[in-house]
């Protein structure tokens, strides 16, 4: 089934044309990646996938149905949970606190313990610190919550927006295993990085995003091949 | 003498800390002064006025109804005359409160007239002496109704569901609503409680003073606001504080023969500390806002 589906997406930030007209999609199960360079509007695919912003043309469904218009709350609710770039802990909050927010959505009896439980075993590291101020975190706990909160939602499809910015290699390969355990569990997962090599290496396809256009896409292990991708994504 | 000085200073304060609550939550979530918020108070005193004739003069009763009253008011007004802008110019929004802020004086003047009018007698004014020091029951019932409802309101904002999302979406508006946070509602929750401490500022002023007029909430909201500039913007203990610093700096300028300029004391508060902390005394240095 395909859970999400992208169809001609154009969004414009004034006369910025960010996205011109793209169009993907992600099958149940899956991790699928965005991969672009700075500015190529990954980011701007997330926000509109979640309803921070509003496109100019074309659509966005979710398992079929259009959700284009919906407030980013509904979206929320529907299964489809962003983690944003730059992590966006809410610093003044508790771990807890921030994880209970990520439960909003959440209305059943014992369902934000039950949540909570889950994302301890998940990230044992937060349950030490459940107590701390977020903002007190170091940058790699700081994206384990991030990650951690989004789970809390119990989400059909996880966005993620560069999970691996400023984060030092071995961490960053932690994060991307996490992000594989967290798919085999059986979340769908929409990845967008400017890390090419760490996304290919756990994606099963993706696309390749540049200045608003989706410019190649395929299977992951093709994308490592082509030498485009290598010379301009892959550095070598 | 200086007890009675801090004690008047507190009575004087706590109402202004009530208002400056509602500028503070609101600027916190929207960025967003609301200029109409003093006449909220001033709405909220009349309302008590007018609640004090069917509610036989039960001081709780008649606090409970100007708060529901002004609740059910200051919803309506942000989703009428605010939430429309919230995609605008901020500009916009902040012109719109000082044309809510016009219409509601108005508004009050052609419904009751200009003149003030007294306060329907609710509480027994008893005088009590410990010495040289001289204070009401009414400066009593004040304070104590002015810290129950900061002690409550911190409740709300600390541990329950609704007040953890406003806290998210006061330090991160776009990041709350992708945790599923239905912000329009917060919002209101954020105007419902504001306009609520407003109108319990009003009927307590309004018996304080006895008296009560379409343009009693202009000075009084000016000084909440600077109370809550000067607690630092956006931040819920420091309009306490705020509030709390201005009453006393007032009552103590008055008595140190400064009391033909006891408005200008809070303005030049005001000044003083910003020039030394321009993010108010409580404020963070840096918000991290988008
Ligand atoms: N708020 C904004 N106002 C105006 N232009 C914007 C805004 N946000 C992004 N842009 C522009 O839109 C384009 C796409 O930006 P976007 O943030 O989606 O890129 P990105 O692929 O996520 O980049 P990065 O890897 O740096 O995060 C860029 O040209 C950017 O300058
Ligand atoms: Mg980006």
């Amino acid at each position: 089934m395909t859970v999400l589906e992208v169809h001609d997406l154009s969004v414009a930030y004034g006369v910025i044309e960010a996205l011109k007209g793209i169009s993907f999609a992600v099958e149940e199960g899956e991790i699928v990646s965005l991969i672009g360079a700075n500015g190529a509007g990954k980011s701007t695919t997330l926000r509109t996938i979640s309803g921070l912003l509003r496109a100019k043309g074309g659509r966005v469904a979710y398992k079929g149905k259009e959700i284009g218009k919906l407030p980013p709350y509904k979206i929320v609710e529907l299964g489809v949970t962003q983690v944003p770039e730059g992590r966006r802990v809410f610093t003044r909050m508790s771990v807890l606190e921030n994880l209970e927010m990520g439960a909003y959505t959440c209305r059943e009896r014992g369902g934000v313990k039950a949540g909570l439980k889950r994302v301890f075993a998940r990230f044992p590291r937060l349950a030490e610190r459940k107590n701390q101020l977020a903002g007190t975190l170091s940058g790699g706990e700081q994206q384990m919550l991030a990650m951690g909160r989004a789970l809390m939602s119990r989400p059909e499809i996880l966005l993620l927006d560069e999970p691996s910015m400023g984060l030092a290699p071995l961490l960053v390969k932690e994060v991307f295993s996490i992000i594989k355990e967290i798919n085999a569990d059986g979340t769908t997962i929409l990845l967008v990085e400017q890390n090419a090599h760490m996304a290919l290496s756990i994606s099963g396809r993706a696309y390749v995003l540049q200045t608003g256009e989706i410019i190649l896409s395929g299977s992951a292990s093709e994308l490592m091949q082509h030498p485009e991708v290598k010379k301009a994504y892959l550095g070598d | 003498m200086l007890i009675q000085q801090i004690i008047n200073g507190l009575t004087l304060g706590a109402t202004y800390a009530l208002i400056a609550l509602g500028y503070t939550m609101v600027y916190g979530i929207i960025q967003l002064i609301n200029f109409a918020h003093g006449d909220i108070f001033m709405i909220g005193a009349f309302i008590g006025v007018a609640a004090a004739s069917i509610f036989f003069h039960n001081f709780f009763l008649i606090l409970i109804a100007a708060m529901l009253a002004c609740t059910v008011l200051g919803v309506t007004i942000e989703r009428v005359a605010y939430r429309p802008l919230r995609r605008a110019n901020r500009l916009n929004a902040l012109i719109s409160t000082i044309g809510v802020s016009i219409f509601l004086e108005t508004f009050m003047t052609v419904f009751k007239g200009p003149q003030p009018i007294g306060f329907p007698h609710v509480l027994n004014n008893a005088t009590y002496r410990l010495g040289h020091t001289e204070f009401s029951s009414i400066q009593i019932i004040i304070l104590l109704v002015s810290i129950l409802l900061m002690v409550g309101l911190q409740g709300i904002v600390r541990y329950t569901k609704t007040g953890k999302a406003m806290r998210a979406a006061s330090e991160d508006y776009d990041t709350a609503s992708l945790m599923g946070i239905n912000i329009n509602r917060v919002i209101s929750f954020t105007f419902a409680i504001g306009s609520a401490l407003a109108a319990a500022g009003g009927v307590l002023v309004g018996i304080y003073f006895n008296s009560v007029d379409p343009y009693m909430g202009v000075m009084v909201g000016l000084k909440a606001f600077v109370a809550a500039v000067l607690g630092g913007i956006g931040n819920i203990p420091g309009a306490m504080l705020g509030g709390m610093i201005l009453g006393l700096a007032e009552v103590f300028g008055v008595a140190a023969g400064f009391s033909s300029y006891k408005d200008a004391i809070a303005f030049t508060l005001l000044i003083v500390i910003l020039l030394v902390r321009p993010t108010g005394l409580l404020g963070r240095p840096l918000q991290r806002k988008v």
